[in-house]
This record gives C-alpha cells, structure tokens and sequence, in this order.
C-alpha cells in the first residue's frame, strides 16, 4: 500500500504510447505543468512506420504516492495507448545523444580531445579552434563529459533527453 | 472530394447528433457558426434553446445531463462564444458531467492569423475538457463526432470541445456511422473479482463499518443507487454522500448520517473518523471531504470504488483498489457478501449504531426559529419549509442551488429519496451555475417543479437567463435566501480575519421583486417568518417563471464547520450547541 509518509522522493522514467494527432505532446506537457510535476528530461518521436504512434518518454521525479499519480493521469488521457513506469517495471537501458561544442587551442584542445576518446564521443564537426563532439550514452555519462569540458573551453551543449526501453524481450 | 456528397458539414453535424440521440441543443450564434444555425433552421429533429450568454448555456447543458443522464449538447460561436464557456467546461469536469461543446472557428486557411474573432480554442480549452477537437477535414467531422460522445458519456463523464472551422461546415462532407468504441480510450468498468472478494473479506470483519458515497454512484445509472441501497440495508452498515452524492441513497432511511464533510453532520463526520471499515464509492476524498488528511479515518481500512484510476490513492492511500463501475461493482460486492459464509459481527455493529445514535442526538443541524409574528426568518427554516411544503404537494422536485450559505443549508435541510433530483456545483463552486441549470432541468422536465435556491449574490451572476424562461415559458422558481451578504465569505470573514466584512455587502441590490416583473416572470417577497408559508405557496402555484425574494438573517452562520486544516473531530458547531471544536491554526488559514 502507498504511504502519504512516505515523503522521499524518486526518479522515474515513463514511456507512454500515444496516438499521433494534433496536440498530443500539450496535452501531456500541459499535465505535468498544470499539476506542479517534474518534468527532468523529455523526449518524442514517431516509433511505427505509419506514423501513427508516438512515443513519449518522460523521466519525472516525485514520492511514490506522486509518481503513481502521473501515470494514472497519464493512462486517463484519450490518445494514450499505453503507460509504462520503465524505473519500476524492471531493469532498463536509457540513452541520450549530447552534442557539445568546445572552443579552445593548444594543451586544452588536445586534452579535450583526449577526454573525448575515453568517452568514445565522436568528432562531428572542426575547425582550427573549435569541436562539436557526438557523444551518447546514460545521463551521468553525459553529465560528467560536459562537467570535463567545462575547464577547456565548453562552449555550447545540445542534449535529445532521454530514449529507453526495458531490457529483455519485454515490451510496452 | 467525390460528387456524391450533397450534404454539408452543418447537415452532416447535425445528422451525427440526431443519430447520437440529441433532442436539444442549448446555444448562441455568430459569424463562425452561421451555416450550422442555417442547417438547424432547416430541419425540426433538435430543438435549439437560445441562452443570453454562452455560459448560461454551458450549465444549461449541465443540469440537463445531470438530471436526465444523457449528454449535454451545447452550441457557441468562436472567440467570445467559446472563451464564455469556458467556466462551464470547467465546471462540467470538475463535476464528472458529460457535455458536448461545439464552437465556432475561423475557417482552417485563416487559423493562427489572428483573425476575426480568432481564439485559440482547443488551447484554452485543453485543460478545461475531458477531451478536445480541432476538425481539420471534413472527412473526419462525422467520426468525431461520434467519437467525441463516446468519450464524453464513458467511463468518468466530462466535457468535450469539438471546434469547427467554418469552411467545414459549409464544405460538402461524407456521412460516418457512431461507434461505440475508440482504440486508445477504453475504460475499465468490470471490476476484479479477486478484489471484490478481498473487499467482503473486510467488511465481514468491520466492527465500525462506514459506507462513503458519492456522484459517481450517480454518474453510473438509477440501477447503482438501487443496488447500493440493497446492499447497505443488508449489511446494515451506516452511510454518508458527499455533496455530490446526495440523493443517491434516500435520505429518509435511517441507516443515512446525512452529508459528510466540512458542512456535514457531526454524526457522519464522528463515524468517518472513528470508523474502521471504510467502503467509498464513486467519491473522490475531496479536501472538503476529508479536512486534515495526515487526521482523516485514520483507523480504518479502505475500500475504493472508481472508475478512474486517478481519483483512488490521489489524496488517501487505500487497501483495497477496484477500477470498475460503481453500479458494476455494487452488483458484484452484493453478490460476494450474499455468497460468503463468513460471520458478521452483529454485536459490535449494534455497539457502533450506538454510539452513532448518541452522535445523532446531538442535532448537530438545530436552530431555533422565532415563530413570534415579524420575526426575522432562519435560512434554514426557509428552506425547511420549502422541503416540506413542497413534498407535501407530491409533485416531482428538482433542486438547484447558487454558490454559498444557500447551497449548504440546502444540502442540510432539503432532502433526497433518489438520484437526478439534485444538481449543484461541487467542485468549481461556481456562482450563477443554478439559474441556468435549472434551466436545462425544466427543458428536460417540462412537467416537474424546479427551484433554484438562491443567494442574492450568486443568481446575479447569470440573471440574464430570466429572459431565456420568459421565452420558452419555463416555469423555473428562483428561491432567493437574500442575506444581503456574500454569507459564505463574510462567515470566514467574521471566523478567521477578525469580522473585516471586506467588500462582501452586497450593496445596491435591485428590486427583485420589479426584476422579475421587467422579465415578464412573477415577483414576491418574504420579509418576515409570518409571510414564508404564503409565499412558498404561491410561487408554487405560479404558472410562470418566479423570483421569490425572502429576506433572512443576515448574521446566521451555517455551521456545522470542519475549519480548512481541522480534522472531523474537531468540528464546530452552532450556538444552539456549548462550545466545541478548535480554532484554525495558521496552516489552516492558507487553505481554502
Ligand atoms: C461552498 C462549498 C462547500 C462544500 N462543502 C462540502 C461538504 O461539506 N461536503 C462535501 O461532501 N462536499 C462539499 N463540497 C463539494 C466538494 O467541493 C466536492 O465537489 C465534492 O465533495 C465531491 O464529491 P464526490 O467525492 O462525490 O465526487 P464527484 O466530484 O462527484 O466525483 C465523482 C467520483 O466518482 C467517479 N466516478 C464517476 N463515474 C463513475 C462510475 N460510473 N462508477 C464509479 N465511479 C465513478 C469519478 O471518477 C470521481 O472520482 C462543497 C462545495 C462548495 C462549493
Ligand atoms: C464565480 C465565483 N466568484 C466568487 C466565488 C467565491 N464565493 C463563494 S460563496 C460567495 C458568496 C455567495 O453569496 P450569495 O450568493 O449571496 O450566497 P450566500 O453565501 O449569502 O448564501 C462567493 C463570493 C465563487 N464561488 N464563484
Ligand atoms: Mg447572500
């Protein structure tokens, strides 16, 4: 049973599959404002080959009486197909891509570029004095090469937010 | 698009509606909905009921719906149509009432232009419905439509918007057959059975059961409030509605403690906390309801009944979840209790009746009235006699309320054999909701006696509609408790901010008595107890619309009163009790 005392907070990452129609992705930004909800990451695109369904992946944080609340907020939306507490239901991977832009020259250059092989972020684009790394992988992954870069010239980030999906042959 | 097609998107609407079962449509026209006023000119299947302002339409709609269980269909040009509505849409969802809304649009080439009486509707509207639509093809019209009453009869009822450009409507369009299902949107109404058997588990053990019921008992059909009335009479459990809920359990039985909640009995709210076996159906632990959660029935476990996930576990944790139906899971807890064998225990059930019965002994509802000639009227009175003057005449009585002291004494003092007879605003609270509700009864009731229990406030807030009643001769009788104060307001006033009646005198009052006659309707005032009686009968047996203004004591404080952030036990009762209960603490002066 859910406890009111219960008052410490947790992360939760939820995909929903929704219909693709107009005004789909208000509805649920328009949830999570109206009812004072996190909103820490989000992300949505077209999954199927008709473009009929979306996918919504939210990663949302509350106490364990809040969470369950989203979701069923979330289930009693008409276009909603299906909701899934991905942090809940079992394990799961998550990714996000980053695109990070570094200006500098010299030792900071090369060190960042040094950083940038540990974290097996790609080179997208160069000048002489500037990268734009393609990096993916978990958040904190991602957390700790912007917080690298930040001393040799970190000059710009671009993050999706997060795609997941549960691990095995499991589906939502 | 194909020649075939000879109908209109205007026609094709109206077809959908008339194949969905609509008889009328409350509304307004304009510019944006002109070809869809032409197609209704065109035809007689639906009748159009001409509002004075597209709010009133909106609660129209509602007490329609409320009192008859169909859907509310509502009609309104764009801009200004739609952006009026809006209140009753959100209205409508906050009290789980079905409404379809249509509004007028720009024509699609013209959206986001800032056109002529251009809104963003399906924006405005997004988190005031259950469900909103922006018809973009004239081939989609008929499906949403029929989609749109789907979604707004099922599972828990609500508003929805479809908005209509008008280049759709006056474009030819194809005809779709209703359906009845909708791939993504299909609510839960058969409960678990392995849930409804834990529940009889539990109240096979109550010591101090307690059945809580609500509007959603009402929202699922006459046959729920049957069934639970069968199944409280058989288990022999006491039982309290919200506001929302009354009527759905006769209030003459004396297994019912009357309403619960912050102006509720003291004998519901004692059995609330005290209680542990808590069964809630169809009820929503609305604050009003529950007062201090982390205080609210602490000891007992819970059953929760509703048709929407979200409603169970928002505001109070329980045991035992069943997403079904009330009327569904009525059905099947009956049907458990009936087959189990497992033993009551009778005397700790006649314990609990005793000491409820000690509780009831209280009164929690008296006042005193002065009978002496060119006393003051009691609120309470007023409405006590029109509760009996008007059960005496036998007719069908259909009550709406304003918002406010009235509303409350109302809930107190008026009582209700059955479901559909009692149409307020709960959870908006919306002043002006009455009139133009009892509107909508009366067009749905043309035969029945229906009142509007009034504060001189409130029932200005959509006085207009006196004029739609003169039109279609709908003999609705506004009762007025005319306080000449916002009561409710200066109740709080005088309890938490020091008797500071800020700008809560009603000042300036019209004549209501030369109101109602300059609407063509019928006035008459009520200054002194003496007059009450004759009064009351003489609107009753006024063929037209009545305005009854009765004058009452302004003082008068309804009560009892869970102060916001007290918990049940720590009510406040009226000066006909010795003191009792606790002051409100500062927390509780935050919460509304
Ligand atoms: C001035 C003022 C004072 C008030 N004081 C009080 C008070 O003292 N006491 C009080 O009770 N209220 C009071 N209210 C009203 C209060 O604000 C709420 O509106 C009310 O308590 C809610 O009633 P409910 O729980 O029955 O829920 P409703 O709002 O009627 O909601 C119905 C519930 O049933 C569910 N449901 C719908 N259809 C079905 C179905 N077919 N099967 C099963 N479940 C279904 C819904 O999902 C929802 O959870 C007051 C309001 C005002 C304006
Ligand atoms: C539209 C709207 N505005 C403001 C309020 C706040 N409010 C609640 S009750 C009330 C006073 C109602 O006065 P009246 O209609 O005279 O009823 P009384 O309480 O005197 O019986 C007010 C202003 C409201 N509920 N609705
Ligand atoms: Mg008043």
């Amino acid at each position: 049973m859910l406890s009111p005392t219960d008052t410490t907070p947790r992360s939760a990452t939820i995909s929903v599959l929704v219909d693709n129609e107009s005004g789909v992705l208000a509805r649920v930004i328009g949830l999570f404002s109206g009812r004072g909800y996190n909103i820490d990451s989000l992300t949505v695109a077209p999954v199927d080959a008709a473009g009929m369904h979306s996918r919504i992946n939210v990663v949302t944080s509350g106490t364990s009486m809040v969470i369950e609340q989203i979701k069923a907020q979330l289930d009693r939306l008409v276009p909603v197909h299906r909701v899934a507490d991905l942090t809940m239901d079992g394990p799961h991977v998550a990714r996000e891509l980053a695109l990070v832009k570094v200006i500098g020259t010299g030792e900071k250059r090369v060190e960042a570029m040094r950083i940038a092989d540990t974290f097996r972020a790609h080179v997208v684009d160069t000048t002489l004095g500037s990268f734009v790394f393609e990096l993916t992988g978990a958040t904190d992954k991602i957390d700790a090469f912007i917080e690298l870069m930040r001393d040799l010239g970190l000059a710009e980030v671009s993050r999706s937010g997060i795609a997941a999906l549960a691990r095995g042959s499991r589906v939502i | 698009m194909s020649a075939e097609l000879t109908q209109s998107g205007a026609e094709i609407l109206l077809r959908a509606l008339k194949d969905q079962g609509v008889e009328v449509i409350f509304g307004y026209p304009g510019g944006a909905v002109l070809p869809i006023y032409d197609a209704l000119f065109k035809q007689n299947a639906i009748r159009h009921v001409l509002v004075r302002q597209e709010g009133g339409a909106v609660h129209a709609a509602e007490g329609y719906a409320r009192s008859t269980g169909k859907v509310g269909v509502v009609l309104v040009t764009s801009g200004p149509g739609a952006t009026n509505a809006v209140t009753g849409l959100v209205d409508a969802l906050m009290d789980s009432i079905p409404i379809i809304c249509l509004t007028g649009q720009v024509p699609t080439h013209l959206i986001g232009n800032d056109a002529f009486q251009e809104a963003d509707t399906t924006g405005i509207t997004r988190p005031a419905t259950k469900h909103n639509y922006l018809v973009k093809r004239g081939e989609d019209l008929a499906r949403i439509v029929h989609e749109a009453f789907y979604v707004a009869r099922s599972g828990r009822p609500g508003p929805v918007v479809i908005d209509l450009p008008k280049d759709i409507v006056i474009n030819p369009a194809p005809y779709a057959e209703p359906t009845f299902s909708h791939p993504s949107y299909r609510p839960r109404t058969e409960p678990d059975l392995g849930q409804i058997a834990k529940a009889v588990a539990l109240m096979k053990q109550a010591k101090r059961p307690m059945i809580y019921a609500g509007g959603g008992v009402i929202n699922s059909g006459p046959q729920a409030s049957e069934t639970l009335t069968k199944l409280a009479r058989l288990t022999g459990f006491p039982i309290t509605n919200t506001l929302m809920g009354l009527g759905c359990y006769p209030a003459s039985d004396p297994q019912f403690l009357g309403m619960l909640g912050m102006h509720g009995t003291y004998e519901a709210n004692l059995a609330m906390h005290g209680c542990d076996m808590l069964l809630a159906v169809g009820a929503r632990f609305d604050d009003r309801v529950t007062g201090r959660l982390n205080a609210f029935s602490q000891d007992s476990r819970k059953i929760h009944i509703d048709i929407d996930g979200s409603s169970i576990n928002k505001n109070v944790p329980v045991e035992v979840p069943i997403i079904a139906d009330a009327g569904k899971a009525l059905d099947a807890l009956l049907a458990a209790w009936e087959a189990s064998d497992a033993p009551v225990d009778k005397p700790a059930l006649a314990t609990w009746w005793r000491q409820i019965d000690e509780w009831k002994a209280k009164d929690s509802l008296k006042f005193t009235q002065n009978m002496t000639r060119g006393s003051i009227i009691k609120p309470q009175y007023a409405i006590q006699r029109l509760f009996e003057i008007t059960r005496a005449r036998k007719q069908e009585v259909f009550i709406t309320t304003e918002v406010g002291q009235h509303q409350m004494w109302a809930a107190q003092h008026f009582h209700f054999e059955k479901p559909n007879r009692w149409m307020t605003s709960g959870g908006l609270g919306t002043m002006g909701y009455g009139l133009p509700a009892a509107m909508g009864v009366q067009i749905a009731h043309p035969d029945a006696l229906v009142i509007d229990i009034a504060g001189e406030a409130s029932i200005l807030m959509n006085i207009q509609e006196m004029g739609t009643l003169s039109q279609y001769r709908l003999p609705v009788k506004v009762f007025i408790l005319n306080n000449q104060y916002m009561g409710m307001v200066r109740q709080w006033q005088e309890l938490l901010h020091g008797s500071r009646y800020s700008e809560t005198y009603s000042a300036a009052l019209p004549d209501f008595v030369k109101l109602a006659d300059a609407f063509h309707a019928t006035g008459m005032r009520a200054q002194t107890v003496d007059e009450l009686d004759d009064v009351i009968n003489a609107m009753l047996d006024c063929p037209t619309a009545v305005i009854a203004d009765i004058a009452v004591d302004q003082a008068e404080n309804c009560f009892p009163m869970i102060p916001s952030g007290a918990a049940h036990n720590q009510m406040l009762l009226g000066p006909e009790h010795e003191a009792s209960g606790v002051g409100v603490t500062d927390a509780g002066m935050a919460l509304v």
